[in-house]
């Protein structure tokens, strides 16, 4: 039994069953790139579709005055004038709320809490949190925002509440790319005498910034497309004036004045003209729906290219 | 007084057993001699450490090729140390001294707690939640006891600089990187960095390699020169002893070989503490070398009577290549 004969093999390692085996799992790996090749083609189809129908729908409403008309009474001349202004203004609330708390909450779980049941609790909830449903988080809002602390229905409550639905998300990538900066690095920076705020501040998150970023745009592109939170704090769904604008003439020229103003959004206002009885205004929530989606898109661009680019910088 | 507990004498035995190349045994049946030698040797080793260790080692060594490098002065002195991970008492009552200016090499097989030692000294493992030290590492001339529970684990690693086993330069460029210490330590003064930064780096051997590319990034530098590299980066802020953590085992022979001569040079400005999986490594650029096993100091020596003439049965058998 020291040494086996060639040829005295098992058939199993003759080498003409060897070719036969062979061949059958490279058919079999090839059938799976198959099916996976049509599934992704499948879903890329579904979504190309479903873009284009949106545009060849609302294709005769694209024009400079679909986004500089409010709504109107009749299709042909509304506009969603007021709704690309309150989502830009919400996301603006949004990004500067759930952004800086969401990375202090995803620095503190990683680089400064022990670890023990209470951090276990914590962070099994913050994955919980990003599952809850966003008409729960509109409720919350309702109660919270709108009435105990007396926002009312305007774009800081709604700020503030998809500020809440997207903590989750920019917390958990936040939290993965920190936990990919090596362990050596930290330990490089310790051994040189840092302290756990200056090895976060000069390492940790320069190194995580393109993990960062990325989370806070894909984070954002949820929030631009929900619907149920908005309308459940109380959305307008007709609104004919604009947000008091930023800058004033008079000193300090900067005013907060807009963050209590009430808005529209452009889920609301497609959700508003998709429910009327009349069909032109079909063609209106077709083009407003193209450019919601190509809002999106544009953010998971941006924040694919942010990626690359931090990617290129930083190999480790 | 702290005999081994069975179960350790047990793994003893078995790793000898195991490990022993057939050719090298000796015809006697190895195994029950070495465990005999062991356990002889642990009493004698205590009374040693009680009586204080430096004194009689410094005596054995007249004799040697090396006497003229005999512990003169101690930068720090190893007492009594242990150390716990949880229960897991992973260093024994550990007791050496650290020679002023000298090389002193750890070697041991894998897991004897070399790097938990070497570790020890700039505090590393209070990053880690759930350890404890006991006994002192005295940091000559002001008497600071490293590891004593008053003393600030930053202040530490401010005066002992470490470099690790894998090179791991910032993602920065090499003059960050090496500045990044001075940084710290609040220099602002570009002229005094660029200053450091060039001593640092003419130090590490590494400047005219770099000096045209300061401002690159330190990833695209080779392996050999990223440890280099960060051998600057700590010895810029002239650290008071430089703990070197197995600093060639991720590198090719040439690099090896020129850390290890880099080391050799440095013997001059700073005390080094060397932990290698090489003997042939500890041989060459040590001064003293240190002999573990399963976290206790089996012998302490000069590094010349350690690799010709051990005193202890287990380092020689280690030494030759019979077990580790």
């Amino acid at each position: 039994m020291s040494s086996i004969p060639h040829g005295n093999v098992p058939a199993y390692l003759n080498p003409d069953s060897i070719r036969r085996g062979l061949s059958r799992r490279k058919t079999l790996d090839q059938v799976f790139v198959l099916v996976g090749l049509i599934l992704m083609l499948a879903c890329l189809g579904i979504l190309a579709v479903l873009f284009l129908d949106l545009v060849i729908d609302g294709s005769q409403r694209f024009g400079w005055d679909f986004f500089t008309n409010f709504p109107s009474r009749r299709a042909e001349r509304a506009g969603i004038l007021g709704a690309w202004v309150g989502t830009s203004l919400i996301m603006l609330v949004t990004a500067f709320c759930a952004v800086p708390v969401g990375v202090a909450a995803a620095i503190y779980l990683e680089e400064y809490a022990p670890k023990n049941w209470f951090t276990a609790i914590i962070e099994i909830n913050v994955t919980n949190l990003a599952g809850v449903p966003s008409i729960v988080y509109g409720l919350l809002a309702l109660g919270l925002f709108v009435y105990q602390f007396g926002l009312g229905q305007s774009i800081a409550a709604a700020g503030l509440t998809l500020a809440l639905l997207i903590l989750p998300i920019v917390i958990v990538a936040t939290r993965e790319s920190i936990r990919a900066v090596p362990k050596s690095i930290r330990e490089a920076a310790y051994g040189l005498g840092a302290t756990r705020w200056e090895v976060t501040k000069d390492h940790v998150l320069p190194y995580s910034t393109g993990g960062i970023l990325t989370g806070m745009i894909l984070g954002l592109s949820r929030a631009i497309g929900e619907t149920a939170p908005i309308i459940t704090i109380g959305a307008l769904s007709f609104i004919a004036f604009l947000p008091s604008s930023p800058f004033t003439s008079e000193f300090p020229f900067i005013s907060f004045q807009w963050l209590n103003d009430p808005f529209t959004a452009m889920p609301i206002q497609m959700f508003n003209w998709v429910s009327r009885p009349d069909q032109a205004f079909q063609a209106n929530a077709a083009a407003a729906g193209a450019i919601l989606l190509a809002m999106t898109l544009l953010m998971n661009a941006v924040a694919i290219w942010i990626r690359y680019r931090f990617r290129k910088k930083i190999n480790w | 007084m702290d005999p081994l507990p069975l179960p350790q004498k047990d793994q003893l035995v078995t790793a000898m057993e195991t490990t022993a190349k057939p050719g090298t045994a000796k015809s006697g049946g190895g195994a029950p001699i070495q465990e005999t030698a062991l356990r002889n040797e642990e009493p004698a080793r205590s009374s040693q450490s009680s009586v204080g260790p430096a004194t009689p080692r410094v005596a054995i060594a007249v004799d040697d090729t090396r006497q003229a490098r005999a512990i003169t002065s101690v930068k720090a002195q190893v007492e009594n140390l242990n150390f716990y991970y949880g229960q897991n008492r992973a260093l024994k009552n550990l007791s050496i001294p650290i020679a002023d200016k000298q090389v002193t090499a750890l070697i041991g097989p894998s897991g004897c707690g070399k790097s938990t030692f070497l570790r020890c000294f700039n505090r590393m493992h209070d990053l880690q939640p759930d350890t404890r030290y006991e006994g002192s590492i005295t940091l000559h001339p002001d008497n600071l006891n490293l590891v004593g529970s008053g003393i600030d684990p930053i202040e530490v690693r401010m005066r002992i600089g470490m470099v690790f086993q894998k090179p791991n330069p910032f993602p920065k460029t090499i003059f960050e990187n090496v500045a990044y210490g001075l940084r710290l330590r609040g220099v602002r003064s570009r002229a005094t960095l660029a200053e450091e930064v060039e001593k640092a780096l003419r130090g590490a051997a590494l400047w005219d390699e770099v000096k045209d590319r300061l401002q690159d990034s330190a990833l695209a530098l080779s392996g050999g020169q990223m440890q280099r590299l960060c051998i600057a980066r700590a010895l810029a802020t002239k650290p008071e002893i430089l703990l070197f953590d197995e600093p060639t085992s991720a590198l090719d022979p040439i690099a090896t070989a020129k850390i290890e001569e880099l080391i050799s040079t440095l013997r001059d400005q700073v005390t080094v503490l060397i932990v290698t999986h090489n003997m042939q490594q500890a041989a060459r650029v040590s001064d003293y070398t240190a002999f573990m096993y399963l976290g206790e100091l089996i012998e302490f020596d000069e590094a010349a009577k350690i690799f010709t003439n051990p005193s202890k049965k287990a380092t020689e058998d280690y030494i030759t290549g019979r077990y580790g």
